[in-house]
């Protein structure tokens, strides 16, 4: 197992409020797995994944939980291992990436900063590994000398997807990284981290809120709601056989691109405040199947192998 | 729904925009649209679609009189939209085309009631019982009751119910044509399928003719009756919203299709390097696609391709000359 996540409860703190973004998750990771998180906007996945790599910045806060990587607790870790870590272990690729670019830094440079940083080659040797990553994510070699202003929007990502791969990590965290990009260009780039994950085997955590891209190519798929998982299988199985109200709402919300199916539900009602406390089920508001024990809150729970779920009336 | 019987409601003929960019002392071009006709018939839902930079929102803000074209002319029923309104003009013409916006956390002015924001174009348009049409179109929007909403400023709404007040903004002057440009693309999964409904009722109800910009080829399915592929300012396939999923013919749609996320995809096929999109300052002397296109043939290079008719379809592509 290369990650594992046991109750982590993180959140935001500010004028004597205490929102709780992030409810007790507890989910894990396998060696060359491919989790897609998926979940609407203010449901916390992003504010998951920074917790999960301690890159929370205040007023955000761990509450509570654990996050073991390799065995070893990262929220526990000194800032001195951790920093160690970072690029070379587990890595991020953001939204923004491709806007995190220094502006007055060549291609180049950018990536050998992370790599002479971060070990102990030469700026040759480093320009060798640059030469390779950025022909892995299919940047010619000429292109190192250019700004990032010279490049396209998704040639900017592919530079900082290729940032993430410097030093082959185990894990790779990416949080909407194809948001921003067209369809064809997505597409394109979601081709080549699948054939970099076909070469160098590493896992990845994916977070989108487009859904039907998720359910399309990842293998496992997480969903999330006001801040909890509420379902976790195999995506295929998922998206097939929804088990959680929530999932299957999802599901009949978004228009299929192949199926002549003419009628989208859509889920009425919208996201409960995460800013007051919620009693029971956090979806029973907006269930059409919600019962009385629906005021108790379900435990998120293995109900096939390999399937977990939080209701406590399974679909 | 688009039948030919008809005559259009707007007409788009051969309409070019550019825009200008300054170097230094050097005035170049950006190509925005170039030679686009098409024609949209009363109670039409077509959908606009093709990736940023395509031209798309160009195309609505000429017709919303944002921009001015540079070439060709726009007809609404039967008379040129002229390049400079007349007061009373603008007013007639504003009542019967309105717009939805992508965005409705930034098209909502948020030191205004609902009641304001919606009694505006009233008040502009010296219509009479304008309490009585705001609490109608509340209605039409589903925001129910009405009284509970009319007296909220937009930050005590949430995305989808802010979205319904600008759309209830939009049909509270019954306008004939609706354009929207990407009205679902901010919201949340849960909420979209409710605010397509919407749209599909209202032109139920009213026969409301829509112009609908979008990047997503299944949302595109979903709600039109027909399809219009743009890139690099050109537009390249028109066809029923069924025949861009099931068989697009130009190259380019092909690729917008391979793309699109699709999860019941059983086997998906590999795009591989699919090229970048032209430079507009400089386009391509020929087809726009032609760099990109593996079926490039030499004339592809040195002209731009005439529609060609496929069965009721229109294809700007040499591929399908020898269908003539």
């Amino acid at each position: 197992m290369l990650l594992e996540v046991r109750n982590l409860s993180a959140g935001y703190k500010s004028q004597g409020k205490e929102i709780e973004a992030v409810k007790n998750v507890s989910f894990s990771l396998d060696e060359n797995d491919f989790l897609g998180i998926a979940g609407e906007s203010g449901c916390g996945k992003s504010t998951l994944l920074f917790s999960i790599l301690r890159l929370l910045k205040r007023p955000g806060e761990i509450f509570d939980g654990e996050v073991f990587f390799k065995g070893e607790d990262i929220l526990k870790m000194d800032e001195e291992t951790l920093r160690k870590k970072r690029w070379k272990e587990f890595s991020l690729v953001t939204q923004s990436a491709m806007n995190a670019l220094n502006p007055v830094y060549k291609i180049k440079d950018q990536i050998m900063d992370v790599i002479l940083e971060h070990s102990d080659y030469t700026k040759i040797e480093a320009l060798e590994i640059i030469e390779r990553v950025l022909q892995m994510v299919g940047i010619q070699k000429e292109r190192m000398d250019s700004y990032p202003h010279q490049l396209s929007g998704g040639m900017k990502q592919r530079v900082a997807i290729a940032m993430a791969l410097v030093f082959s990590p185990s894990l790779v965290v990416m949080d909407e990284p194809t948001t921003a990009l067209d369809v064809v260009v997505q597409r394109s780039i979601m081709e080549q981290i699948d054939e970099i994950r076909n070469t160098n085997k590493f896992s990845m955590i994916f977070v989108t809120h487009d859904i039907s891209l998720l359910f399309e190519i990842s293998k496992r798929i997480a969903i999330m709601y006001a801040g909890e998982l509420v379902e976790l299988g195999q995506t295929k199985q998922v998206y097939l056989n929804p088990l959680h109200p929530y999932t299957s709402g999802l599901i009949n919300s978004f228009p299929k691109l192949t199926k002549e199916t003419k009628e989208y539900k859509g889920i009425p009602g919208k996201i409960p405040d995460l800013s007051k406390p919620i009693i029971g089920c956090s979806f029973k508001e907006r269930c059409q199947n919600r019962k009385e024990l629906c005021n108790t809150r379900p435990e998120f729970k293995e109900v096939i192998p390999g399937r977990w779920v939080a209701c406590h009336f399974p679909l | 729904m688009g039948s030919l019987s008809f005559s259009p409601i707007i007409s788009f003929e051969n309409i070019t925009k550019k825009f200008p960019v300054r170097k230094g002392f050097k005035v170049q071009y950006v190509h925005a649209v170039r030679d686009v006709s098409l024609d949209v018939f009363p109670g039409e839902i077509i959908s606009i679609v093709g990736e940023s930079g395509c031209g798309k929102t160009t195309l609505l803000r000429l017709l919303s009189r944002i921009y001015v074209e540079d070439e060709g002319k726009i007809v609404y029923g039967s008379e040129i939209v002229p390049k400079k309104f007349k007061r009373k003009e603008e007013l007639e013409f504003r009542r019967k085309v309105q717009m939805i916006f992508q965005d409705p956390f930034s098209s909502l002015n948020p030191v205004k009631k609902v009641h304001q924001i919606l009694g505006r174009p009233l008040e502009l348009q010296k219509l009479n019982n304008i309490d009585e049409r705001i609490y109608e179109a509340l209605e039409e929007v589903e925001l129910t009751p009405p009284k509970n909403f009319i007296n909220k400023y937009p930050h005590e709404l949430s995305g989808g119910e802010r979205q319904r007040v600008v759309i209830a903004r939009a049909i509270i002057t019954k306008p004939s044509v609706i354009l929207a440009d990407e009205p679902t693309s901010m919201l949340d999964v849960s909420i979209r399928a409710g605010i397509m409904k919407l749209m599909l009722k209202i032109r139920d109800d009213f026969n409301t003719t829509y112009l609908h910009v979008t990047h997503d080829l299944a949302a595109a399915r979903y709600i039109s009756d027909r399809v219009a592929v743009m890139y690099a300012g050109m537009l390249l396939e028109e066809c029923t919203a069924d025949d861009i999923v099931l068989e697009p013919l130009h190259p380019y749609t092909q690729l917008l299709r391979k793309a699109a996320p699709d999860p019941d995809r059983l086997v998906s096929e590999k795009l591989g390097y699919t090229g970048e999109v032209p430079n507009l300052i400089t386009p391509p002397k020929g087809c726009p696609f032609e760099p990109r296109c593996k079926y490039a043939m030499k004339k592809c290079k040195n002209f731009v391709p005439p529609y060609f008719r496929v069965n009721k379809r229109k294809v700007k592509c040499f591929l399908y000359e020898k269908n003539n």
